[in-house]
Protein backbone atom coordinates (compact mmCIF):
# COMPACT_ATOMS: atom_id res chain seq x y z
CA UNK A 1 0.00 0.00 0.00
CA UNK A 2 0.88 3.43 -0.91
CA UNK A 3 1.16 5.94 2.17
CA UNK A 4 0.55 9.50 0.81
CA UNK A 5 2.68 12.70 2.36
CA UNK A 6 1.27 15.76 1.44
CA UNK A 7 3.04 18.80 0.30
CA UNK A 8 2.12 21.88 1.95
CA UNK A 9 0.46 24.39 -0.27
CA UNK A 10 3.49 26.93 0.95
CA UNK A 11 6.27 25.34 0.96
CA UNK A 12 9.33 26.84 2.73
CA UNK A 13 11.85 26.14 5.38
CA UNK A 14 9.29 26.07 7.77
CA UNK A 15 6.51 24.17 6.82
CA UNK A 16 8.92 21.90 5.39
CA UNK A 17 9.25 20.10 9.04
CA UNK A 18 5.58 18.76 8.34
CA UNK A 19 6.41 16.64 5.31
CA UNK A 20 9.80 15.29 7.69
CA UNK A 21 7.16 14.70 10.48
CA UNK A 22 4.53 12.71 7.50
CA UNK A 23 7.77 10.95 6.73
CA UNK A 24 9.36 9.78 9.89
CA UNK A 25 6.77 6.99 10.79
CA UNK A 26 7.57 5.13 7.11
CA UNK A 27 10.63 3.03 6.61
CA UNK A 28 12.92 4.09 3.87
CA UNK A 29 11.53 1.71 1.70
CA UNK A 30 8.12 2.41 2.06
CA UNK A 31 5.97 3.08 -0.93
CA UNK A 32 5.19 6.54 -0.52
CA UNK A 33 3.60 8.99 -2.73
CA UNK A 34 4.38 12.82 -2.17
CA UNK A 35 1.20 14.87 -2.97
CA UNK A 36 2.37 18.39 -4.56
CA UNK A 37 -1.20 18.66 -6.00
CA UNK A 38 -2.63 21.90 -3.70
CA UNK A 39 1.04 23.46 -3.51
CA UNK A 40 1.12 26.82 -4.98
CA UNK A 41 4.10 28.71 -3.60
CA UNK A 42 7.66 27.16 -2.65
CA UNK A 43 10.87 28.83 -1.82
CA UNK A 44 14.26 27.68 -2.88
CA UNK A 45 15.10 25.81 0.28
CA UNK A 46 11.52 23.87 -0.34
CA UNK A 47 12.34 22.93 -3.43
CA UNK A 48 15.68 21.22 -2.46
CA UNK A 49 14.91 19.96 0.28
CA UNK A 50 12.63 18.35 -2.01
CA UNK A 51 14.68 16.97 -4.04
CA UNK A 52 17.37 15.30 -1.09
CA UNK A 53 14.13 13.51 0.20
CA UNK A 54 15.01 11.28 -2.78
CA UNK A 55 17.88 11.20 -2.12
CA UNK A 56 17.58 9.48 1.06
CA UNK A 57 14.62 7.19 0.65
CA UNK A 58 15.33 3.43 -1.09
CA UNK A 59 13.46 3.27 -4.45
CA UNK A 60 11.15 5.99 -6.78
CA UNK A 61 9.36 8.03 -4.82
CA UNK A 62 5.44 8.71 -6.52
CA UNK A 63 5.35 12.55 -7.02
CA UNK A 64 2.59 13.95 -8.27
CA UNK A 65 3.16 17.73 -9.34
CA UNK A 66 1.16 20.76 -8.72
CA UNK A 67 -2.05 21.75 -10.56
CA UNK A 68 -2.10 25.32 -10.60
CA UNK A 69 -0.69 26.10 -13.80
CA UNK A 70 1.16 29.09 -12.46
CA UNK A 71 2.98 26.82 -9.83
CA UNK A 72 3.85 24.45 -12.34
CA UNK A 73 5.44 26.86 -14.27
CA UNK A 74 7.45 28.93 -11.36
CA UNK A 75 8.72 25.06 -10.18
CA UNK A 76 10.01 24.36 -13.60
CA UNK A 77 11.61 27.83 -13.96
CA UNK A 78 13.49 26.99 -11.03
CA UNK A 79 14.73 23.41 -12.50
CA UNK A 80 12.78 21.63 -10.27
CA UNK A 81 11.35 19.17 -12.56
CA UNK A 82 14.60 18.95 -14.56
CA UNK A 83 16.04 17.51 -11.66
CA UNK A 84 12.71 15.82 -10.19
CA UNK A 85 12.48 13.49 -13.31
CA UNK A 86 15.57 11.69 -12.18
CA UNK A 87 14.34 11.19 -8.98
CA UNK A 88 11.21 10.70 -8.67
CA UNK A 89 7.96 8.81 -10.61
CA UNK A 90 6.71 11.86 -11.57
CA UNK A 91 2.65 12.13 -11.84
CA UNK A 92 0.93 14.86 -13.47
CA UNK A 93 1.60 16.67 -16.91
CA UNK A 94 5.12 18.80 -16.30
CA UNK A 95 5.53 21.70 -18.33
CA UNK A 96 8.53 21.43 -21.18
CA UNK A 97 12.10 22.09 -19.83
CA UNK A 98 13.57 25.61 -20.85
CA UNK A 99 16.66 27.07 -19.95
CA UNK A 100 16.10 28.76 -16.52
CA UNK A 101 19.48 31.14 -17.26
CA UNK A 102 17.34 33.85 -19.16
CA UNK A 103 14.58 33.35 -16.30
CA UNK A 104 13.07 35.91 -13.34
CA UNK A 105 14.95 33.21 -11.60
CA UNK A 106 18.17 34.22 -9.87
CA UNK A 107 20.03 30.47 -9.88
CA UNK A 108 17.38 27.57 -10.69
CA UNK A 109 18.28 24.49 -8.87
CA UNK A 110 21.73 23.71 -9.50
CA UNK A 111 23.26 20.06 -8.54
CA UNK A 112 26.25 20.64 -6.67
CA UNK A 113 29.27 17.65 -6.34
CA UNK A 114 32.50 19.19 -6.98
CA UNK A 115 34.80 22.17 -7.10
CA UNK A 116 33.69 22.86 -10.39
CA UNK A 117 30.10 23.06 -10.12
CA UNK A 118 30.71 25.90 -7.22
CA UNK A 119 33.11 28.02 -10.01
CA UNK A 120 30.05 27.65 -12.40
CA UNK A 121 27.34 29.03 -10.10
CA UNK A 122 29.42 31.69 -8.47
CA UNK A 123 30.23 32.73 -12.50
CA UNK A 124 26.94 32.34 -13.48
CA UNK A 125 25.40 34.84 -10.37
CA UNK A 126 27.29 37.84 -10.29
CA UNK A 127 25.99 39.88 -13.06
CA UNK A 128 22.88 38.39 -11.95
CA UNK A 129 23.58 40.09 -8.51
CA UNK A 130 24.94 42.27 -8.89
CA UNK A 131 21.50 43.91 -10.89
CA UNK A 132 19.50 42.36 -7.89
CA UNK A 133 21.50 43.20 -4.77
CA UNK A 134 22.79 46.62 -6.14
CA UNK A 135 19.99 47.98 -8.61
CA UNK A 136 16.51 46.52 -7.21
CA UNK A 137 17.40 46.08 -3.44
CA UNK A 138 19.50 49.17 -3.22
CA UNK A 139 22.69 47.88 -1.63
CA UNK A 140 25.78 48.98 -1.27
CA UNK A 141 27.75 47.72 -4.32
CA UNK A 142 30.36 46.48 -1.89
CA UNK A 143 27.58 43.59 -1.08
CA UNK A 144 28.08 41.71 -4.23
CA UNK A 145 31.79 40.57 -3.41
CA UNK A 146 30.48 38.97 -0.02
CA UNK A 147 27.58 37.60 -1.59
CA UNK A 148 29.64 35.62 -4.18
CA UNK A 149 31.96 34.46 -1.63
CA UNK A 150 28.66 33.85 0.99
CA UNK A 151 27.47 31.49 -1.77
CA UNK A 152 30.98 29.77 -2.67
CA UNK A 153 31.53 29.02 1.16
CA UNK A 154 27.94 27.53 1.34
CA UNK A 155 28.21 25.34 -1.91
CA UNK A 156 31.83 24.00 -0.28
CA UNK A 157 29.92 22.98 2.61
CA UNK A 158 28.79 19.89 0.14
CA UNK A 159 31.74 19.40 -1.66
CA UNK A 160 33.81 19.20 1.65
CA UNK A 161 31.40 17.69 4.30
CA UNK A 162 27.88 15.98 2.60
CA UNK A 163 30.02 13.01 1.01
CA UNK A 164 27.12 13.45 -1.89
CA UNK A 165 25.79 15.86 -4.09
CA UNK A 166 23.22 18.48 -3.07
CA UNK A 167 21.44 21.45 -4.86
CA UNK A 168 21.64 24.98 -4.69
CA UNK A 169 18.75 27.98 -5.61
CA UNK A 170 18.53 31.51 -4.97
CA UNK A 171 15.45 33.82 -5.88
CA UNK A 172 13.88 36.94 -4.96
CA UNK A 173 11.00 37.70 -2.65
CA UNK A 174 8.78 39.98 -0.92
CA UNK A 175 8.59 39.18 2.29
CA UNK A 176 5.55 41.88 2.86
CA UNK A 177 4.41 39.97 6.02
CA UNK A 178 7.37 38.82 7.17
CA UNK A 179 9.69 41.60 6.68
CA UNK A 180 7.67 44.69 5.37
CA UNK A 181 10.52 44.18 2.45
CA UNK A 182 12.41 42.51 -0.53
CA UNK A 183 14.92 40.12 0.28
CA UNK A 184 17.34 37.55 -1.48
CA UNK A 185 16.81 33.92 -0.67
CA UNK A 186 20.08 31.27 -0.70
CA UNK A 187 19.14 27.63 0.04
CA UNK A 188 22.07 24.92 -0.10
CA UNK A 189 20.73 21.48 0.83
CA UNK A 190 22.17 18.26 0.94
CA UNK A 191 20.79 14.78 2.75
CA UNK A 192 24.69 13.76 3.04
CA UNK A 193 26.69 13.19 6.44
CA UNK A 194 25.10 16.12 8.59
CA UNK A 195 27.21 18.57 11.04
CA UNK A 196 27.50 15.67 14.38
CA UNK A 197 28.71 13.08 12.19
CA UNK A 198 31.50 14.92 10.33
CA UNK A 199 32.50 16.79 13.51
CA UNK A 200 32.78 13.32 15.00
CA UNK A 201 34.87 12.33 12.52
CA UNK A 202 37.34 15.07 13.86
CA UNK A 203 40.17 12.56 15.37
CA UNK A 204 39.92 15.23 18.98
CA UNK A 205 36.74 14.77 18.93
CA UNK A 206 35.27 14.56 22.93
CA UNK A 207 31.49 13.13 22.79
CA UNK A 208 29.62 14.70 26.06
CA UNK A 209 26.51 13.69 27.45
CA UNK A 210 25.06 16.96 25.93
CA UNK A 211 26.01 15.76 22.09
CA UNK A 212 23.38 16.12 19.95
CA UNK A 213 22.91 17.61 16.73
CA UNK A 214 22.04 20.88 18.60
CA UNK A 215 25.44 20.92 20.25
CA UNK A 216 27.20 20.05 16.89
CA UNK A 217 25.45 23.01 14.69
CA UNK A 218 26.88 25.20 17.77
CA UNK A 219 30.06 23.80 17.14
CA UNK A 220 30.25 24.46 13.30
CA UNK A 221 27.95 27.96 13.11
CA UNK A 222 28.45 29.18 16.26
CA UNK A 223 32.13 28.55 17.11
CA UNK A 224 33.66 27.24 13.83
CA UNK A 225 34.69 23.95 14.81
CA UNK A 226 35.72 21.92 11.51
CA UNK A 227 36.66 18.74 11.40
CA UNK A 228 40.03 19.29 9.42
CA UNK A 229 40.73 21.96 12.69
CA UNK A 230 43.31 19.34 13.97
CA UNK A 231 45.37 19.40 10.86
CA UNK A 232 44.80 23.16 9.07
CA UNK A 233 44.03 25.57 11.58
CA UNK A 234 42.59 27.54 9.17
CA UNK A 235 39.33 25.52 8.67
CA UNK A 236 36.08 26.41 9.75
CA UNK A 237 36.31 29.80 8.42
CA UNK A 238 33.40 29.62 5.52
CA UNK A 239 30.20 29.40 8.16
CA UNK A 240 31.35 32.70 10.17
CA UNK A 241 32.46 34.15 7.38
CA UNK A 242 28.73 33.80 6.01
CA UNK A 243 27.73 34.75 9.83
CA UNK A 244 30.03 38.39 9.29
CA UNK A 245 28.43 38.73 6.19
CA UNK A 246 25.03 38.57 7.29
CA UNK A 247 25.68 40.68 10.20
CA UNK A 248 26.73 43.71 7.93
CA UNK A 249 23.67 43.57 5.62
CA UNK A 250 20.85 42.52 8.57
CA UNK A 251 20.53 39.15 6.78
CA UNK A 252 19.60 35.64 9.00
CA UNK A 253 21.34 32.71 8.14
CA UNK A 254 19.52 29.44 9.33
CA UNK A 255 20.80 26.07 9.11
CA UNK A 256 19.32 22.58 10.13
CA UNK A 257 20.96 19.33 10.36
CA UNK A 258 19.14 16.11 11.77
CA UNK A 259 17.16 17.12 14.58
CA UNK A 260 18.12 20.58 15.33
CA UNK A 261 17.98 23.68 13.46
CA UNK A 262 20.16 27.23 14.55
CA UNK A 263 19.09 30.49 13.08
CA UNK A 264 21.40 33.59 13.25
CA UNK A 265 19.48 36.56 12.99
CA UNK A 266 19.96 40.30 12.83
CA UNK A 267 17.54 42.88 14.69
CA UNK A 268 14.22 43.46 12.99
CA UNK A 269 13.77 39.94 12.22
CA UNK A 270 11.13 37.72 13.47
CA UNK A 271 11.69 35.81 16.64
CA UNK A 272 12.74 32.54 15.35
CA UNK A 273 14.51 30.37 18.87
CA UNK A 274 18.18 30.72 18.16
CA UNK A 275 18.51 26.80 18.70
CA UNK A 276 15.35 24.06 17.99
CA UNK A 277 15.70 20.78 18.73
CA UNK A 278 13.75 17.74 18.80
CA UNK A 279 12.68 18.39 15.00
CA UNK A 280 11.82 15.77 12.62
CA UNK A 281 14.93 13.85 11.51
CA UNK A 282 16.75 14.38 8.35
CA UNK A 283 19.80 13.68 7.40
CA UNK A 284 22.39 16.24 5.71
CA UNK A 285 22.75 19.96 6.47
CA UNK A 286 20.05 22.18 5.00
CA UNK A 287 21.11 26.11 4.84
CA UNK A 288 18.83 28.84 3.92
CA UNK A 289 20.28 32.55 4.04
CA UNK A 290 18.66 35.68 3.49
CA UNK A 291 19.24 38.97 2.58
CA UNK A 292 17.30 41.80 3.10
CA UNK A 293 16.67 45.09 0.66
CA UNK A 294 18.40 47.99 2.14
CA UNK A 295 16.50 49.59 4.31
CA UNK A 296 15.44 53.36 4.44
CA UNK A 297 16.51 54.29 8.01
CA UNK A 298 19.49 52.24 8.81
CA UNK A 299 22.86 52.43 6.39
CA UNK A 300 24.49 48.78 6.34
CA UNK A 301 26.19 48.21 9.12
CA UNK A 302 29.96 48.71 8.71
CA UNK A 303 32.49 46.28 8.48
CA UNK A 304 34.70 45.74 11.12
CA UNK A 305 37.30 46.03 9.59
CA UNK A 306 36.26 48.38 7.02
CA UNK A 307 39.06 50.91 6.68
CA UNK A 308 40.18 53.70 4.93
CA UNK A 309 42.39 53.08 2.11
CA UNK A 310 46.00 54.58 1.05
CA UNK A 311 48.76 55.72 3.72
CA UNK A 312 48.23 55.74 7.03
CA UNK A 313 44.42 54.62 6.69
CA UNK A 314 45.45 51.37 8.50
CA UNK A 315 43.86 50.73 11.66
CA UNK B 1 65.61 40.10 -7.71
CA UNK B 2 61.94 40.81 -8.13
CA UNK B 3 59.16 38.97 -9.08
CA UNK B 4 55.69 39.86 -9.91
CA UNK B 5 53.07 36.97 -9.80
CA UNK B 6 49.73 37.56 -11.60
CA UNK B 7 47.61 35.21 -9.78
CA UNK B 8 44.14 35.07 -12.04
CA UNK B 9 46.87 34.35 -15.35
CA UNK B 10 48.07 31.33 -12.69
CA UNK B 11 44.45 30.55 -11.89
CA UNK B 12 43.75 30.21 -15.72
CA UNK B 13 47.03 28.47 -16.51
CA UNK B 14 46.95 25.76 -13.33
CA UNK B 15 42.99 25.14 -12.82
CA UNK B 16 41.00 26.67 -15.60
CA UNK B 17 41.40 29.14 -18.36
CA UNK B 18 37.85 30.36 -17.88
CA UNK B 19 38.18 31.14 -14.44
CA UNK B 20 38.45 34.29 -13.16
CA UNK B 21 36.73 33.78 -9.67
CA UNK B 22 39.44 32.68 -6.64
CA UNK B 23 37.01 30.00 -5.06
CA UNK B 24 37.11 26.61 -3.19
CA UNK B 25 39.89 25.28 -1.14
CA UNK B 26 41.05 22.99 -4.04
CA UNK B 27 41.56 25.91 -6.46
CA UNK B 28 43.15 27.85 -3.86
CA UNK B 29 45.57 24.71 -3.14
CA UNK B 30 46.41 24.08 -6.62
CA UNK B 31 47.19 28.37 -7.37
CA UNK B 32 49.38 28.25 -4.24
CA UNK B 33 51.48 24.97 -5.44
CA UNK B 34 52.02 26.97 -8.72
CA UNK B 35 53.22 30.10 -6.80
CA UNK B 36 55.09 28.48 -4.71
CA UNK B 37 57.29 26.89 -8.10
CA UNK B 38 57.41 29.96 -9.47
CA UNK B 39 58.53 31.52 -6.05
CA UNK B 40 61.19 28.81 -5.78
CA UNK B 41 62.77 29.20 -9.07
CA UNK B 42 63.34 32.64 -8.91
CA UNK B 43 64.92 31.78 -5.44
CA UNK B 44 66.78 29.20 -6.57
CA UNK B 45 68.44 31.66 -9.42
CA UNK B 46 68.83 34.29 -6.99
CA UNK B 47 70.99 31.69 -4.36
CA UNK B 48 73.14 30.91 -7.08
CA UNK B 49 74.83 34.78 -6.67
CA UNK B 50 75.69 35.44 -3.22
CA UNK B 51 75.51 39.21 -3.66
CA UNK B 52 72.08 39.73 -5.12
CA UNK B 53 69.80 41.59 -2.85
CA UNK B 54 66.41 39.38 -1.11
CA UNK B 55 64.31 38.12 -3.56
CA UNK B 56 60.66 40.08 -3.55
CA UNK B 57 57.86 37.72 -4.74
CA UNK B 58 54.67 40.37 -5.26
CA UNK B 59 51.55 38.48 -5.86
CA UNK B 60 48.97 40.74 -7.74
CA UNK B 61 45.79 40.28 -7.13
CA UNK B 62 44.32 42.42 -10.01
CA UNK B 63 42.86 40.09 -12.25
CA UNK B 64 41.10 38.16 -9.12
CA UNK B 65 37.26 39.39 -8.99
CA UNK B 66 35.53 37.45 -6.54
CA UNK B 67 38.09 35.55 -3.71
CA UNK B 68 36.55 33.38 -1.06
CA UNK B 69 37.66 32.64 2.54
CA UNK B 70 39.04 28.93 1.69
CA UNK B 71 41.22 30.66 -1.28
CA UNK B 72 42.09 33.47 1.01
CA UNK B 73 43.01 30.64 3.57
CA UNK B 74 44.91 28.70 1.11
CA UNK B 75 46.93 31.14 -1.23
CA UNK B 76 47.72 34.12 1.45
CA UNK B 77 47.59 32.32 4.63
CA UNK B 78 49.33 29.56 3.46
CA UNK B 79 52.04 31.06 1.84
CA UNK B 80 52.98 33.88 4.71
CA UNK B 81 53.21 30.49 7.10
CA UNK B 82 55.33 28.42 4.94
CA UNK B 83 57.65 31.49 4.34
CA UNK B 84 57.81 32.48 7.86
CA UNK B 85 58.44 28.97 9.19
CA UNK B 86 61.19 28.53 6.74
CA UNK B 87 63.63 30.05 8.21
CA UNK B 88 66.06 29.17 5.02
CA UNK B 89 63.83 30.87 2.67
CA UNK B 90 65.91 34.01 1.70
CA UNK B 91 62.81 36.03 0.54
CA UNK B 92 59.80 38.12 0.88
CA UNK B 93 56.64 38.44 -0.27
CA UNK B 94 54.26 41.85 -0.96
CA UNK B 95 50.64 41.83 -2.48
CA UNK B 96 49.26 44.10 -5.00
CA UNK B 97 46.01 44.84 -6.71
CA UNK B 98 43.55 43.72 -3.55
CA UNK B 99 40.51 45.40 -3.37
CA UNK B 100 38.22 45.82 -0.60
CA UNK B 101 36.00 43.03 -1.45
CA UNK B 102 39.51 40.83 -0.94
CA UNK B 103 40.53 42.26 2.32
CA UNK B 104 37.37 41.03 4.33
CA UNK B 105 38.15 37.60 3.80
CA UNK B 106 42.23 38.01 3.83
CA UNK B 107 42.28 40.20 7.10
CA UNK B 108 39.68 37.12 8.57
CA UNK B 109 42.48 34.45 8.13
CA UNK B 110 45.67 37.18 8.75
CA UNK B 111 43.58 37.46 12.24
CA UNK B 112 42.83 33.31 12.36
CA UNK B 113 46.56 32.79 12.04
CA UNK B 114 48.44 36.03 13.71
CA UNK B 115 49.53 36.89 10.71
CA UNK B 116 50.34 40.30 8.47
CA UNK B 117 50.93 41.21 5.44
CA UNK B 118 52.17 43.84 3.06
CA UNK B 119 50.10 45.23 0.26
CA UNK B 120 50.98 47.97 -2.26
CA UNK B 121 48.01 50.11 -3.46
CA UNK B 122 48.19 53.32 -5.54
CA UNK B 123 52.17 53.02 -5.29
CA UNK B 124 51.31 53.40 -1.28
CA UNK B 125 52.19 50.93 1.20
CA UNK B 126 49.68 49.23 3.27
CA UNK B 127 50.56 46.60 6.53
CA UNK B 128 47.05 44.66 6.87
CA UNK B 129 47.06 41.71 9.94
CA UNK B 130 48.20 40.82 13.31
CA UNK B 131 50.87 43.84 14.34
CA UNK B 132 51.47 45.24 17.60
CA UNK B 133 50.51 48.79 18.06
CA UNK B 134 54.86 49.24 17.96
CA UNK B 135 55.46 47.44 15.71
CA UNK B 136 53.17 49.21 13.35
CA UNK B 137 54.45 52.45 14.39
CA UNK B 138 58.16 51.03 13.60
CA UNK B 139 56.99 49.90 9.67
CA UNK B 140 54.88 53.27 8.98
CA UNK B 141 58.57 55.27 9.97
CA UNK B 142 60.14 52.87 7.35
CA UNK B 143 57.35 53.17 4.76
CA UNK B 144 57.31 56.60 5.01
CA UNK B 145 61.34 57.32 5.65
CA UNK B 146 62.96 54.23 4.12
CA UNK B 147 65.60 53.24 3.65
CA UNK B 148 66.02 54.36 7.66
CA UNK B 149 68.58 52.47 10.15
CA UNK B 150 67.65 51.88 13.33
CA UNK B 151 68.76 54.97 14.93
CA UNK B 152 67.15 57.18 12.54
CA UNK B 153 63.31 54.99 13.28
CA UNK B 154 64.60 55.97 16.92
CA UNK B 155 65.01 59.48 16.71
CA UNK B 156 61.45 59.88 14.73
CA UNK B 157 60.01 58.04 17.42
CA UNK B 158 61.69 59.30 20.33
CA UNK B 159 62.74 55.75 21.53
CA UNK B 160 65.95 54.15 22.84
CA UNK B 161 67.93 53.00 19.36
CA UNK B 162 67.95 49.23 20.77
CA UNK B 163 64.49 48.70 21.21
CA UNK B 164 64.30 50.18 17.47
CA UNK B 165 66.45 47.98 16.41
CA UNK B 166 64.98 44.80 18.21
CA UNK B 167 61.38 45.91 16.70
CA UNK B 168 62.84 46.13 13.29
CA UNK B 169 64.10 43.05 13.65
CA UNK B 170 61.21 41.68 14.45
CA UNK B 171 59.39 43.06 11.62
CA UNK B 172 62.32 41.70 9.41
CA UNK B 173 62.08 38.21 10.90
CA UNK B 174 57.71 38.55 9.63
CA UNK B 175 58.95 39.65 6.10
CA UNK B 176 57.54 43.06 6.56
CA UNK B 177 60.77 44.73 6.24
CA UNK B 178 63.80 44.14 4.65
CA UNK B 179 67.38 45.60 4.59
CA UNK B 180 67.97 47.69 1.37
CA UNK B 181 70.30 50.50 1.29
CA UNK B 182 71.24 52.00 3.87
CA UNK B 183 68.47 50.68 6.57
CA UNK B 184 65.32 49.04 6.16
CA UNK B 185 63.05 49.22 3.48
CA UNK B 186 59.38 47.97 2.78
CA UNK B 187 59.32 44.83 0.42
CA UNK B 188 57.61 45.63 -2.50
CA UNK B 189 57.36 45.11 -6.21
CA UNK B 190 60.52 47.13 -7.96
CA UNK B 191 60.39 50.86 -8.79
CA UNK B 192 58.06 51.13 -5.70
CA UNK B 193 59.93 50.28 -3.16
CA UNK B 194 61.80 53.32 -1.81
CA UNK B 195 65.74 52.99 -1.95
CA UNK B 196 64.85 51.43 -5.64
CA UNK B 197 65.62 54.47 -7.69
Amino acid sequence: MTAVVTIPPSLEEGTFDQVLAQLAPHPEDARLLLDARHARWASPYGLAALLCVAQVRAGRLAFAVPEHADTLSYWARMGFFRHAAELFELHGTVPRARDGHDSDVLLELTPIVQSDDVHAVVGRIQRKAVDILHGQLGHDAAITGGFGMTLSEACQNIVEHAGTGGWVGVQTYNFARRLGRRVVQIAVCDAGVGFRRSLESDPGHHRTDRWDDGAALEEAVIRARSRFRVRDAGRGQGLAGIRRFLGRWQGKLTVRSGTARVAVTSPGWDDEVPLAKGLPPFPGAQLQITIPEASGDAAPAASPRARPRGRGGVP
Amino acid sequence: MSVTIDVGTVLRGTVCALYSNLVTRSTGAAVRRAIEEQVAEVAGAAQADAAAPPVVATIDFSQVELLDFSCADEIVAKLLLRMGQDVAWPGYVAFMGLHDAHLDPIETVLERHALALVSWHDGEAELFGEVEADERLHWEVVRDHGPASPDAVAQRLAVDAGCATRILERLRARRLVMHGGAGYVVPGPPGLRRGDA
